[in-house]
Order: C-alpha cells, then structure tokens, then sequence
C-alpha cells in the first residue's frame, strides 16, 4: 500500500498521478539525491542514514561493481581500481587531465574521452558516473516506494517521473552531454540540466525568498563556481558566471599532504599510502573547522608511522594561496555582470569546502558582510535540483511558476573572410538563447559556404576555441554579396548548441549539432578569458588589418574581373595606372599596417573611377540596345 | 450529528511529522483530510495543509495538530487514524480507517 504525502491545498494528486521527480546532486566527491515530499525539500538518506554518498566507484576482477562507502573504505586498498573524482574526466582528453603521471590510474587515450583500464576492463568516465547515478536511482525508488522494474502495469503503478541533474555553471557542451549519456545508461529520464550555483540559488531564493542580487560561491571538493545572480519577483537571471573546475576541497587536503609529507620527512609514497594519507588529510582538514588543532596520524604500508600536529593557523597559512585562486574569478564574474561587490546583497555558501573557516572570512572580507550558509553547503544544490525537479514534472500551482535563466560562459562565434571572428551570441547571453545573422558569398559564382563555429572572445579565429564545421551546398551561382546566408545559432536551456545556415533564394540548409570530440578545460577557458583582455588593444588592431586586407583582396578580385571583361575600354596609359595601383595595393596588404592598406584602397579606387564610369555606361547600353523606349 | 461522536486522529508519530513540516513550511494552521471522488475504487483520499478553516469545517485537536475535516467528507472519515509509517527507506501517512470496504491494491483510493 502506498504512504501518502501531505499536498498544498488544491493540490491533492488523482490517485496514481502522482509525478515523482529527484534532483541529484552529481558531486565530484559526494553526490546526494533529493525530493520533493509534503512539498518540502528533502535529501534522501540510505538505509544508514547517510545523506551523502561518495562519488567513488570500485571495479572487481568478478564484475561486480562497489559504489560509495564500500569503495571509498577499498580505496587506498585498491587504488588501481577505484575511481574518485570520475566527474574531472567527463568529456575531457587524456591532454586535459592535469599530471596524469600523479594519479594512480592506467589512462586510455581514447577518441574524444579518456578512459581508464580497470581489472573489470576499461571503464569510461560516463560509465563510472552511471554506476553512481544507478545507485542514487535505486535509493530514490526505495525512498518514494517505487518497487525495482514495476513501472507501468504493476499493482503499484508508480514511476520515477524524471530527474533534475545539476553540472558546473562551467561545463561545455561535451561534459553536459557526457553527463546526459551517463544519466541514460543509469535509467534516469533528464528532464532538465541545472547548473548548480543556480540550483543553490534555488534553494535559497525560494525559502527566504529575498530581492536583490546574489553571489553564489561553490568550493566544492573538485570545481569552483561563482555566480552572480538576480533575484526579482520570483523570477532567476544568472548574470555572470566564473570559476575554476581544477580547484576545490580536494586542493586543500593534496596542500596539508604535501605539508605534513615535508614534515615527517617521507620517501615518496606507494599509491596506497598515498591514497591513506590524502583521505587522513580530508579527515584533519575537517577537524581544522571547528578545532584550533588536530593530529595527523598514520600507519603507512613501509610500517613507517606518520604522527604531526597540525594547527589551524599552519593549516590557513598553507593554504591562503588555495583562498585567493577563488576571488579572482569571484571579482571577474563580478566586473562582467558590471557590479561592483556593494551591490551584492547576500553570499549564498555552498559546498562543503566552504565550511573551512578561513574560506569563510575571506569571502566575507570581499563582499564585506557575513556570508549566508542557513542551508546545509553540502545539500543545498540537491534541495535545488529537487525543487526545479518538481516545477518540471508539473507539481507545482501555476502562480507559483517560476522561469530559471543561465549564461553562455564564453562568446560563440563564426569565422568570416580573413580569419576573424564575427561574434553571434555574446558571452554571459542568458540560455535559452537564438540568434541569426546574415552572411554572404565573397567570391563571383560562389555555390558553397563553410562554416566554422568557434568560441572564445579573441578576434582572430587562430585564438578561439574550433567547435565545429560544416558546409552549405547549392547556393546558385550569383555575384559576390549577392547571395543572402542567414546562419541561426541557438543553445537550449541544457546549454547544447546546434547551428543551421539556410540560402534565402533556394531555401538550400544544412545545419550541424555541435558536440565537440570534447570541450574546452576551465584553464583553457581562464586563460582565454584572460588573453582577451590582455591582446584587447593587438586585436583591435588585428581585426582592422585583417578587414583591410579582405577588403583589399576583394578590390583586387573585382578589377581583375573587370580588366579581363573590360579591358578594351581603356588606353595603355590608363590600363599601366591601374595595374601600378592594384600592384601597390597588394604590396601594401602584405604589409601590418592597416591605414596604408586603406590608402592604398582608396588610391586604387581612384584610379579605376573612369574606368567603371565607362563600364557602366557600356552595360545600360547593351542593357537598352534593341529595346524600344516604352519597355524599359 | 455532533462532535462527541465523530472521531478523527493521528498517531503521535503522525502528529509530530505534521508539526514538523508545518514548521518548515513556514505556514498552515494544521492538516486537511477529506475524501472525493476518484481513483480505482471510486474514493481516494485529501491529505493537505490546512491555510484556513471554512465555517462549515469540522476541527479535531489531536497531539497538538488542528485537524480539518470538511462535513462532506466526515461520515467516510469517521473513527479514521493518521498514522505514519516507514516501510524500509520509503516513508509516509496512511489511513487506518474502519469505514473501507475495499480498497485498491495501491491504497489510494477506497469503497465504503
């Protein structure tokens, strides 16, 4: 017999109508599963009561596959096989992983991602994400009374409806769609990904619901996000985003290891004992939070013991350089949402990390004022998930309807003539967004187009990030500029992007959905950020050469065209004027200066005055020979 | 009928999940029951809270709890226990109520 929930009033379900949904929380150290129950948010425990489940996966030689505590407690045990941190390899390169050389797997480099080869096989880190996923599924249906595999047709009719997955504000579209794949192969129907400074911003804004702006730091235990969000009648608009996805708690214990590594004066480790340590170092680092000191103990494999005394203010000293890696995206995410920290009304805390006492000051400091953690950091992204979970499942009244709005972190763009790049939708563009733009053929007789989707903020396309290409076919012949291209970019509300081009005259289409072999790394993303603020005067003046030198070029093209057509019209002496113009004009365009490329243009332009007055008047009168003057 | 003779209650179990969600809920001034027509068997249960009580509303104190029962639904309700139980990680409220005749195999709805 099924248990009932309380409802709102109004809002009883029909019996078997209920639509039960969950927001997980798809951690890079923990990962939690939650609902929506007598409409009130809550984390789901397993059967020990444990809310959190650690996002770690243990492959044995039988096949069978350990999640969560039973993993972790095999960890240092069997290093080779248990995956930690698998979200740091979702849609990434082998070149993307940062000292693969430190870590104690055996990376495959595979196409598009790298994988890692267990006594199970190789295992892909989509396939060890579904392991954890598959696990919280489990524990929901258990939770909300759905019995395993009797969907539709069983006595008990209910269903797991669909699931809220939340990602890292800075997730490209190849990590989004790994983490969609992994979902799939774990049962789960995705209704919706959520990145998860929003989904706190959920949690938050609709318990306390406050106006104003928000900042939403998350240092969780692999990824930094901050946010920068707006608050009005209900109603969410992130405005910036930044962070760092190879900084978090991880950092700080891999820090305190380091340290006590020097202190007790170690020879370098097995993969066992290191991972022994580092796990010691997490639990000290906790300790750290809420006592002035702690020990350090272990008993490592060499049967050497490690025994250190570690103080808060050692632990805050080694690892203030860790605190202040987040307030440079933290001011960055800030300037690009044109705010300055004054204007921010409230610090929304999440991640456990962010427990960590000097973690909190130094927040606090750049914000000047307390930074809200009322809610549990470490569930108040799962709370969020739930809650946009159950808005989507359609359990929610409709005054109570609310819109949700996230950013393209970084400009996406199209390469035109020259190798610039001609920004369509602009970085921090609130999702979902559409956009189209008008281009044309630059070549006389013209029938086909590439195109090239990048992304990035430089303007030259060799420092912007290739998403895709492809090719519109069967423009019919016309002159250069003639033809009319419209290019649609559009990017769902999950942040996937697909492209269309589409000749106006024959309707003639193609389009492409991006899904990049794999996506941009956050460094690259930082860095790429940070050069284009760097190289703004050098591409400013780049992009002035290079439009120039397309308009030299197209200058030369046309004239050329006219000579070989024309020709005839001029004398030696005028035909020499020209060529001696059109031959400065290319002298000039390989040159870097973009004001002699203009000079030259206009001079060219000069020269040929006369002659494309008399091509004209040759054109009207062929164009009128023959004709009488009532048709014209 | 008068209301020495209708009886309606929670186990103390169901009273003090009640008080708690009504808690963080923020608002309510307690827990609506009642029945309407639907489901399988004809009846399913209303279990909702309660923003404000109707003139017509019949209330019950149970451990503390405002019960709210509106008249239509009173004579099926009538000796009705709330209780809240946990059946492995699954929890949750269940009518303990003498007036069904049968009921679906899923406990949703109910004959009288």
């Amino acid at each position: 017999m099924a248990l009932l929930q309380i409802s709102e009033p109004g809002e009883s379900p029909a019996p078997h109508q209920r639509r039960l949904a969950i927001g997980i929380d798809l951690g890079t150290t923990n990962s939690l599963v939650a609902t929506v129950r007598n409409s009130i948010a809550v984390v789901l425990n397993d059967a020990d009561g444990h809310p959190l489940l650690p996002s770690i996966v243990r492959y044995l030689a039988d096949g069978s596959v350990q999640v969560g505590f039973s993993a972790e407690a095999q960890q240092a045990r069997d290093a080779k096989n248990t995956i930690v941190s698998a979200k740091r390899f979702m849609g990434r390169g082998l070149k993307d992983v940062p000292y693969p050389e430190n870590s104690p797997y055996d990376f495959v480099d595979a196409p598009g991602m790298v994988q890692i080869r267990t006594v199970a096989g190789v295992k892909s880190p989509v396939e060890v994400s579904a392991d954890i996923l598959r696990t919280l599924r489990v524990r929901a249906e258990a939770s909300l009374g759905i019995s395993p595999g009797a969907a539709a047709g069983g006595s008990d009719a209910a269903e797991l409806y669909g699931a809220v997955i939340t990602v890292p504000a800075y997730f490209d579209d190849a990590q989004r769609q790994a983490t969609k794949d992994a979902a799939k192969l774990a049962g789960l129907n995705v209704m919706r990904l959520l990145n998860e400074p929003t989904a706190a911003a959920i949690a938050y804004g609709l318990d306390n619901a406050a106006e104003g702006i928000y900042a939403v730091f998350d240092l969780g235990g692999g990824t930094f996000d901050v946010s920068i969000l707006k608050l009005s009648r209900g109603v969410f608009e992130v405005m910036a985003t930044g962070g760092d996805s190879a900084l978090g708690g991880d950092d700080f214990d891999h820090r305190l290891f380091c340290w006590v590594l020097e202190r007790a004066k170690l020879a370098p480790l097995s993969d066992e004992d290191t991972r022994l340590m580092l796990s010691r170092a997490r639990q000290v680092k906790e300790d750290l939070t809420n006592h002035v000191e702690a020990r350090f103990n272990a008993r490592l494999s060499t049967k050497e013991v490690v025994d250190v005394v570690v103080n808060q203010q050692d632990f805050w000293d080694m690892s203030q350089t860790l605190v202040a890696k987040t307030l440079a995206p933290t001011r960055r995410a800030l300037r690009d949402a044109g705010l300055a920290a004054a204007d921010v009304k409230g610090v929304v805390m999440v991640g456990g990390a962010t427990r960590m006492p000097h973690v909190q000051r130094a927040v606090g400091e750049l914000f000047g004022q307390v930074p809200l953690n009322n809610l549990d950091p470490d569930k108040v992204v799962a709370l969020g998930a739930a809650m946009q979970a159950n808005a989507l499942a359609g359990n929610r009244s409709s005054e109570e309807d609310w819109l949700l709005l996230d950013v393209v972190p970084l400009s996406l763009g199209i390469e035109t003539m020259g190798g610039l790049v001609e920004k369509v939708i602009p970085r921090n563009s609130t999702l979902p967004v559409s956009r189209a733009q008008e281009f044309t053929t630059f070549k006389d007789g013209q029938t086909a187009m590439a195109i090239h989707v990048v992304q990035g903020e430089r303007e030259l396309v060799s420092d912007c990030r290739s998403l895709a290409r492809f090719e519109l076919r069967g423009i019919p012949p016309m002159a250069a500029g003639a033809a009319r291209i419209r290019v649609t970019y559009q990017v769902d509300a999950d942040g996937l992007m697909s492209v269309a081009a589409r000749e106006a005259t024959t309707g003639v289409e193609a389009s492409v959905a991006v899904k990049p072999s794999y996506g941009l790394s956050d460094g690259e993303i930082t860095r790429m950020l940070r050069d284009s603020f760097e190289h703004a005067r050098d591409d400013v003046h780049l992009r002035a050469l290079r439009e120039q030198q397309v308009e030299g070029s197209r200058m030369v093209e046309s004239v050329r065209a006219a000579l070989a057509q024309d020709g005839d019209l001029l004398s030696v002496e005028e035909r020499a004027a020209i060529d001696a113009a059109i031959s400065v004009l290319e002298k000039s365009m390989a040159g870097s200066d973009h004001r002699v490329v203009k000079a030259a243009i206009e001079r060219a332009n000069h020269a040929t005055d006369a002659f494309a007055a008399r091509r004209m008047d040759r054109s009207v009168k062929s164009a009128l020979a023959g004709r009488n003057i009532a048709t014209i | 009928m008068s209301v020495g003779q209708v009886m309606i209650t929670l186990t103390e179990s169901a009273a003090n999940h009640v008080q708690n969600h009504l808690a963080k809920r923020g608002k309510g001034v307690g827990l609506r029951l009642g029945v309407r027509t639907s489901g399988c068997s004809g009846l399913a249960y209303k279990l909702e809270y309660a923003d404000a009580v109707n003139p017509d509303d019949m209330t019950f104190d149970s451990h503390g709890v405002k019960v709210v029962v509106d008249p239509k639904s009173l004579p099926y309700l009538d000796g009705t226990e709330l209780d809240f139980t946990k059946e492995g990680l699954n929890e949750g409220f269940k009518f303990r109520n003498p007036n069904v005749k049968d009921e679906c195999g899923c406990g949703e709805s109910f004959n009288v």
